[in-house]
């Protein structure tokens, strides 16, 4: 029999051993503004998921509101309190607890419909790349039809479906599982046309037809051989997402149609501080504001990074 | 391994009649408004053979000759349109149902053309080769699986820690290596090997071409071996069938076919052969290419290219049928005796 | 452009080297490789798949795609230098002076634009012709290499031809400003045997004809022995050895060419096992010290653990190896292996 090579391995490197020589952390390391934006990504979404154990108060609490702290300023105008840093609405919740309270369902939000559109996508996609046929046939239709909206509407009309399938308390009570399923429909169809077309890729390769020979289950064969395979730009397209998904959110709750003030989300905030915009007292709509764009720009710029640093055409070398 | 027992006469896989078509029409709206009739390709188009057990047939032929549809048929990757393909006597057609398959399925394995697709990149090389163990339920205890995958590994000629690694991490030697291993897994009794030398090196093939008679010899495997390699096949076959266009032209021992070549196109194609003998042999001239499949030469398939040409060949398609020298040749010449006396192109080297 | 004596080489490469700058290190593909071709003649360059021979060829006439370049060396064509030459320079040198012939057909022709037109747009870049004198040019050339009903196929477009004609489409564009030199990679690889067979008897009787130098690059012995009238084996980026083709083919010097003769099947003897060479080519990353062969040689000893041999003459061939040394046999006996 043939001897091995002499400049084999004698050992596989463990998985961290691999991730940090790889590429792409190699481009990450590279690249400041990615690191940048890492880094406040991660201190809004710690933030955030932190907020009922490191915001300064509980503004849903409605024992510890006090009147007389309505309306006061941040902390660098004058006439403000050392208590409120970005200030109080015109009930005396602190602005810079509302905004981690409120970040906090957004971001859930944002990754339970991202997750939602994904795993429908992505096995709509998978089963309409691999049966082919009628079944592909429909599924595609239905998403052509679907991409002639804007995500917007879409979220829209199943938000206002339910809304009127439910009477308004119920409504209050399900609104967020009720905005996940609905920006959550909006996306999967990038999802599901990605893998489709990876899928009738990788259908037709020596492995897949291997694994047919060898007599592999064909649900077995679409989710341990194939989807594998198909799930590097999937994970490129749910960071981006996820900057949608949280715009979308925040909009819809802007418009009234989104989370209630009970229980808000940023875009809620913005929505309620709008109508103080008006009357000076424009920190309780700026600083939500703020938040939501610092929050989808640096998700963004991470998906861009991340995209960039997949692709093997565009690998840094030197 | 016995000649003489019954089991052994009975020839392992019998292909009759077999043939694969597809359509390849353009879609239906496209067709009414261009007023275009339908496509069909046909790959294979009525093939017979069979193999005995512990033979190698090779199956030999230039681009859209079908002979690699011919082995996906063997194996069940496609249904055959017409004719039938039996298994030690089971016609494989009958075996609608998956559950009935799959017994079957265990006793025949492939090797692939391409050592970087046939893998999948993201699976470790010693779940790739338990990967038949774990299907047909063979073992089922972890450490039996791992044992078995590490005798795998070395008999394949690799270590039992490359069981750890990638495919990436391997060339495309040692790639195929894994697929033989993989193969031979789930104890097969007969492989089909769909062209896999043929994007190796010649260094790196000669030890796959010897890895694979040794396992032969050792195991008592029956090889349908597919390859465009005239030298490669004369070097690993028993028997050798050449195809053109979808059909098969000629089947014969492997000494009498390279020594007493009888087909018109079999002869042309071991003239083709590059002569690295430098004997400085006089070539005839090779003429013409292989025509459209999806728009095959009426009669002979091959009469536009061959030089003995006739009437007939030209209207009536010639049946595949034992030859007067041995074999089977479909050849209107043949039958009439038109040709000229067979000859081997290299005249073969006797040992000292 | 003058004539070149005809003692001088057309090509004449002189130690050059291919790198490839990587963030783990330079890894070296060509190393230090020095050869020539006369003209009129056909130098084939064998090798396997890590040799570095298509990068022999692609550095040679400017396609290095970076990040590789020209590390080191000179490439000479007619006594000029032409590594060093700038874009513009290069372009007009490639197909005016030195023609390339691909592996792949369907990639060397633009699908979008007829094969009339991209002869006639190379036709005229390179010769002083307006379009009518270029499309006959085109069509005699077409003629040539044996397309059936020239003047009308010249107006079709590549993908309604057969891969052979392609090929042979693919000749006439390299020909058509009458290079001096072509290099042709792989050109018959993805081709059938028996068009395989017809492509190089074209190709051999058209630079015959032209007085035409080739420098075909291929890893098939076969197509080597057919065409050849010197060849080069390379082996990790070196040439092992390089002399007449049928002293290479049948009497090969070098242990790698010994090896790599006995791996390829013949129909002219069946043996039970073929001459295999254990183990394979080293990665560019994991090239052993000494020569880089040693780790497979049959008939390795010390001095070649150590030392890197370069090219010695050995009768009508140059071969790298410690064997042909006429100190070897002394340092051989003195108790290496």
């Amino acid at each position: 029999m043939a001897t091995t090579l002499p400049d084999a391995t004698k050992t596989a490197p463990g998985l961290s051993a691999r991730i940090l020589d790889s590429d792409v952390f190699y481009s990450f390391r590279k690249s400041p503004l990615t690191m940048l934006a890492a880094l406040v990504t991660l201190v809004c979404f710690s933030g955030a998921l932190l907020a009922p154990w490191i915001a300064p108060h509980n503004p849903f609490d409605l024992g510890s509101l006090n009147l007389l702290d309505a309306s006061r300023p941040p902390v660098w105008i004058e006439d403000s309190d050392p208590r409120f840093l970005l200030g109080t609405d015109n009930q005396g919740r602190d602005v810079l607890s509302t905004i981690m309270y409120g970040a906090r369902v957004s971001l859930l939000v944002g990754f339970a419909s991202v997750i939602f559109a994904m795993v429908l996508g992505v096995t709509l996609g998978l089963i309409s790349g691999y049966v082919g046929g009628a079944v592909d046939a429909v599924i595609m239709r239905i998403a052509d039809v679907q991409l002639s909206f804007p995500a917007i509407l879409i979220a829209l009309l199943i938000d206002g479906i339910l809304r009127a399938a439910f009477s308004h308390q119920l409504h209050d009570q399900f609104a967020l599982y009720v905005l996940i399923l609905s920006v959550g429909l909006s996306y999967w169809v990038q999802y599901a046309r990605t893998v489709r077309g990876s899928t009738l890729v990788e259908k037709n390769k020596e492995y897949v037809q291997a694994a047919r020979v060898i007599g592999v289950h064909p649900i077995r064969l679409l989710f341990s051989h194939i989807l594998p395979n198909v799930i590097g730009p999937v994970l490129v397209i749910a960071t981006i997402n996820l900057a949608l998904a949280i715009i979308t959110e925040a909009t819809l709750s802007f418009l009234g149609v989104g989370m209630p003030p009970t229980k808000p989300s940023l875009g809620t905030l913005i929505n309620v501080g709008n109508d103080f915009l008006m009357s000076g007292e424009w920190w309780i709509t700026i600083f939500p504001g703020l938040a939501l764009v610092l929050m989808a720009l640096s998700v963004n710029l991470l998906g861009d990074w991340l995209r960039d640093a997949l692709n093997p055409k565009l690998r840094v070398t030197r | 391994m016995s000649e003489m027992t019954p089991q052994a006469e009975q020839p392992i896989l019998v292909a009759r009649n077999l043939a694969r078509y597809f359509d390849v029409s353009r879609p239906w709206l496209n067709r009414v408004i261009e007023g275009q009739p339908r496509l069909i390709l046909k790959a294979v188009d009525g093939v017979d053979f069979a193999i005995r057990r512990g033979e190698t047939l090779s199956l030999v032929g230039e681009s859209g000759c079908g002979k690699s549809t011919v082995a996906r048929l063997v194996v069940g990757l496609y249904r055959p349109s017409k004719g039938s393909i039996a298994f030690e006597g089971v016609d494989l057609a009958s075996l609608n149902s998956r559950a009935k398959m799959q017994p079957v399925r265990r006793r025949f394995q492939m090797i692939f053309q391409d050592p970087y697709a046939s893998l999948n990149p993201r699976w470790r090389v010693a779940d790739i080769i338990a990967e038949p163990i774990r299907a047909h339920r063979i073992l089922t205890d972890r450490a039996q699986i791992r044992r078995r995958v590490d005798e795998l590994l070395r008999f394949v000629g690799l270590s039992p820690a490359d069981g750890e690694k990638f495919p990436h991490e391997f060339s495309g030697g040692q790639r195929q290596r894994i697929s033989i291993a993989r193969a031979l897994s789930s104890n097969p009794d007969f492989l089909v090997c769909d062209e896999p030398t043929s994007a190796l090196d010649v260094s790196v093939q000669a030890q796959i071409l010897n890895l694979m008679k040794e396992l032969q010899r050792e195991l008592g495997l029956t090889y349908l071996f597919i390859s465009h390699n005239l030298a490669v096949v004369y070097h690993i076959s028993d028997r050798v069938g050449v195809m053109y266009l979808g059909r098969l032209v000629e089947l014969a021992d492997v000494e009498a076919l390279f020594a007493q070549p009888q087909h018109p196109y079999t002869r042309m194609l071991l003239d083709a052969i590059p002569d690295l003998e430098m004997s400085g042999r006089p070539r005839t001239p090779v003429a013409g290419e292989v025509p459209n499949p999806l728009n095959p030469p009426s009669g002979c398939a091959f009469h536009p290219r061959c030089p003995y040409a006739n009437e007939r060949c030209k209207r009536e398609r010639p049946e595949f049928k034992p030859a007067p020298a041995g074999g089977m040749v479909a050849c209107h010449a043949v039958e009439e005796r038109r040709l000229p006396e067979a000859r081997a192109v290299d005249p073969p080297v006797l040992p000292a | 452009m003058t004539r070149a004596p005809a003692n001088r080489a057309l090509l004449d490469v002189r130690n050059l080297r291919v790198e490839f700058p990587t963030r783990r290190g330079n890894l070296v593909a060509v190393d230090d490789i020095s050869f020539h071709i006369d003209p009129g003649e056909v130098l084939g360059v064998v090798g396997e798949s890590g040799a570095g021979k298509s990068l022999t060829g692609a550095a040679i006439i400017g396609l290095l795609d970076p990040p590789g370049r020209i590390a080191g060396g000179e490439v000479l064509l007619e006594g000029r230098r032409i590594d060093n030459l700038g874009y513009e320079q290069m372009r007009r040198i490639r197909g005016r002076e030195i023609g390339a012939i691909f592996q792949d057909p369907l990639t060397s022709l633009n699908p979008l634009y007829t094969i009339g037109r991209q002869l006639v747009e190379t036709i005229q870049t390179h010769l002083d012709m307006n379009a009518a004198q270029a499309r006959a040019h085109a069509v005699k050339l077409l003629q040539e290499v044996g397309i059936p009903a020239a003047d009308r196929r010249i107006d079709h477009y590549p993908h309604q031809f057969s891969g052979g004609m392609r090929q042979r489409v693919v000749i006439a564009l390299a020909l058509c400003a009458n290079p001096r030199l072509v290099i042709a990679d792989e050109p018959t690889t993805a081709l059938d045997v028996s068009i395989q067979a017809q492509i190089i008897t074209l190709l051999k009787r058209l630079c015959r004809e032209h007085g035409t130098a080739v420098m075909l690059v291929t890893h098939d012995m076969g197509v080597i022995a057919e065409t050849a009238d010197r060849v080069a084996v390379m082996y990790a980026g070196r040439i092992a050895e390089i002399g007449p083709v049928r002293d290479v083919i049948k009497q090969p010097k070098h242990p790698y060419t010994v090896g790599l003769m006995g791996s390829i099947p013949k129909i002219t003897r069946r043996d039970e096992r073929l001459a295999q060479i254990d183990g394979s080519m080293p990665r560019l990353n994991a090239i052993p010290p000494g020569c880089a062969f040693n780790p497979r040689c049959p008939r390795v000893f010390a001095r070649c653990h150590v030392e890197r041999p370069d090219l010695i003459d050995v009768e009508r061939s140059r071969v790298a190896c410690w064997l042909y040394d006429e100190e070897s046999p002394r340092l051989r006996a003195a108790g290496d292996e």
